[in-house]
């Protein structure tokens, strides 16, 4: 995986709870065998007023400017502030490969839903949960301050805004430390194949008829 | 010392290796695969020079973009027909234990074809690059979605890494009314504990109604279980289980079998177990639900009306409400049974089953689709399901009802093929996302049990399926 170590990037609000991976990389998207190319397509539904097809070129499509990553002052944004339960739904990992490819990092929200956040980990992209309030708060700096930039550091598991406060984030050694190192993960697990034959060993013993 | 969950017997009995901080390895006993979530993985261990660790563990079968009709004409859209056709050549060279091609006679949604072979067993784990594999764990197996990096590191190691979730009991007891089916009860769940309310948590449904509920209607609450956040749903193996997979292809050999039933009884969450959240419903308080906003939890009785965003307190959540009755085109305080309907899609991994069909079908008998219903089509959720339908005679009581009898797979539950809503169009759907655009872009879609959707086709509008 790609490593994150730490970024002081603008910020973009996605201001809806709920959001769920259709509406971040809609269907038709998904015909792609590849894991590139999607973030042109990321929110297709609410960031263009056509219907978008795989393929199609964005530069000239008609867009919708009431939605934020269409606004100027959002443009390279790399962490995404975002509202309760983000994420939700279809487990396709090309929603965070189409985050990813827009550019974005980080993502903050209240809560995240579960396959998501685990997807996100895998492609590079530190999901941040934080209390409600805070992120009330960076919404409502962000809309209100131009150039809005959160400095995200991963090793010292903090968030500071432009004031200077910070708030400190939970992560799991074993993440944070793949994270840290982009380490493959299934290289990773292979130096526990061992262990692995081991247990299915005796796993067959107990239930041989998993073992057709 | 407390007793042990169901979900805790079943996570224990797969670790591997534990880390310090509780990250695990676990090890993966059934590994479903379509044609959506794969090729990226395949290609990752391609790239790698990695082979799978034990192909006899992956079932396999092309769904989401196969079409539902004129199967003579293949595969139209060329991109389509470029991801089934590559899931056909990844399997050849990976080998696995199932795999139905496009048009084979077995074909149709993994989540229906892998318990109806007997590959899906109680004690055992289930992944899949699709989030409805939380389906399977109606067996008592711990059955949960992965997205497609995870599909190649559990292709590569037959292990995934995990941490433990929380454990939730969501015991539904009494008995549900007539016309009251698991749909119900799943959509009643979601209801009352929100589309985020599962997140963390592994949920066992337990309760008097859940035992009392068949294979297939285990699977439609499971199915569910996602939607109500949670990646895994559970229900404890009994007899009606054994009962289901005796025979089956897959299924433990005779000389097995009573091993295997032996160990199955001993799934079950032990008297004294603690769960760290317990939700209670009453069967005979559920009515039938009908969804009338853009997220599951957005769900009210047949009886009710429409939400009035006035109302709501909560700014986030009454931006929410407004946002949703402006997509699906509804006034604040509209009866449900007011609502018309254009489209009918009986189908998807939620409702598919033969029981499903024949439930709708006992409503159609007999009667016409609303002329004001453009479109009324039911869709099997496997050659299986179809075959056995047609042997019952269930496609020719919905074809002289006006609907239509299609071929089996995803469908319209998420529109990848050509079935889909065109903008506007409002849908009673049997599936289990009504999310913006999922059926179409712009399309409405309204949740609901097959006996309520046969009901929406005839009527043309919701209607009290216990009224009929």
């Amino acid at each position: 995986m790609k490593a994150f170590t730490q970024i002081n990037g603008l910020v973009c609000p996605i201001d809806r709870a709920n959001v769920d991976t259709d509406a971040i990389i809609p269907k038709q998207f998904l015909k792609s065998i590849k894991r590139s190319g999607f973030g042109p397509y990321l929110f297709d539904e609410w960031r263009y007023t056509n219907y978008g097809e795989p393929g199609m070129d964005c530069s000239t499509r008609p867009i919708n400017p009431d939605f934020a990553l269409n606004q100027a002052r959002y443009q390279g944004a790399q962490v995404m502030l975002a509202r309760d339960n983000f994420g939700c739904g279809s487990s396709r990992e090309h929603a965070p490969w189409a985050i990813e490819d827009q550019g974005f990092r980080v993502i903050i929200a209240p809560s995240f839903a579960d396959i998501f956040f685990n997807n996100c980990y895998k492609n590079g992209i530190l999901p941040i949960v934080a209390d409600a309030a805070v992120v009330d708060r960076l919404f409502k700096e962000c809309q209100a301050n131009e150039g809005y930039k959160l400095n995200v550091d991963l090793s010292s598991q903090t968030v500071t805004l432009p004031s200077g406060d910070s708030f400190t984030f939970e992560i799991t050694p074993t993440r944070k430390h793949n994270l840290l190192n982009g380490l493959d993960e299934i290289g990773l697990t292979l130096q526990h194949a061992d262990e692995i034959k081991a247990f299915e060993v005796k796993h067959k013993a107990s239930q041989p008829w998993l073992f057709a | 010392m407390a007793g042990k969950t169901l979900y805790d017997k079943l996570w224990d009995s797969h670790v591997v290796h534990e880390e310090s901080d509780g990250t695990c390895l676990i090890y993966i006993d059934r590994h479903l695969v379509h044609e959506v979530t794969s090729p990226q993985a395949f290609e990752g261990l391609r790239m790698a020079g990695r082979k799978p660790w034990r192909a006899d563990t992956l079932v396999a079968n092309p769904d989401h973009n196969t079409p539902t009709k004129d199967w003579d004409k293949g595969i139209e859209d060329p991109i389509s027909r470029l991801q089934v056709e590559t899931l056909d050549s990844n399997i050849k060279e990976t080998g696995a234990l199932v795999y139905f091609p496009f048009k084979h006679a077995n074909q149709g949604i993994i989540h229906v074809i892998g318990p109806e072979n007997g590959t899906t067993l109680p004690g055992m784990t289930v992944v899949c690059g699709d989030s409805h594999t939380s389906t399977h764990g109606a067996f008592g197996a711990l059955a949960h979605g992965i997205g497609t990096s995870e599909v190649e590191h559990v292709m590569a190691t037959q292990t995934l890494i995990a941490k433990k979730s929380k454990r939730m009991l969501v015991k539904v007891d009494g008995q549900l009314g007539k016309g009251v089916t698991a749909k119900d009860v799943a959509l009643a769940v979601i209801g009352k504990i929100g589309t985020a309310g599962g997140t963390g948590y592994a949920i066992e449904f337990g309760g008097e109604v859940i035992r009392a509920l068949t294979m297939e209607g285990r699977m439609t609450i499971c199915n569910m279980a996602i939607e109500a956040g949670a990646r895994a749903g559970i229900i404890a193996p009994d007899e009606k289980t054994a009962e289901y997979l005796k025979g089956r292809q897959y299924a433990p050999k005779p000389e097995q079998w009573e091993q295997a039933v032996a160990y199955w009884n001993t799934l079950k969450s032990d008297a004294d177990a603690v769960f760290d959240c317990v939700v209670e419903l009453k069967g005979e308080e559920i009515a039938p639900q009908v969804t009338w906003g853009t997220s599951p939890e957005q769900v009210l009785p047949i009886g009710a009306t429409v939400p009035d965003p006035a109302k709501e307190v909560d700014t986030t959540k009454r931006t929410s409400i407004e946002n949703a009755l402006k997509y699906m085109g509804l006034a604040a305080n509209t009866p449900i049974e007011k609502i018309k309907v254009d489209k009918v899609f009986i189908g998807s991994c939620t409702n598919s089953r033969i029981e499903d069909l024949r439930a709708a079908a006992s409503v159609a008998k007999g009667k016409k689709v609303a002329g004001n219903v453009v479109l009324a089509m039911v869709v099997p959720g496997s050659g299986q399901v179809k075959r056995q339908a047609e042997a019952e005679g269930l496609d020719k009581v919905f074809i002289e009802a006006g609907f239509e009898w299609r071929e089996p797979g995803c469908s319209m539950c998420l529109a990848m093929n050509s079935d889909r809503l065109s903008a506007g169009e409002r849908c009673a759907s049997t599936s289990n996302r009504n999310f913006e655009g999922r059926q179409g872009p712009g399309g409405r879609t309204h949740l609901v049990s097959p006996e309520m959707a046969a009901a929406a086709a005839i009527a043309g509008h919701f209607v009290d399926v216990r009224s009929l």
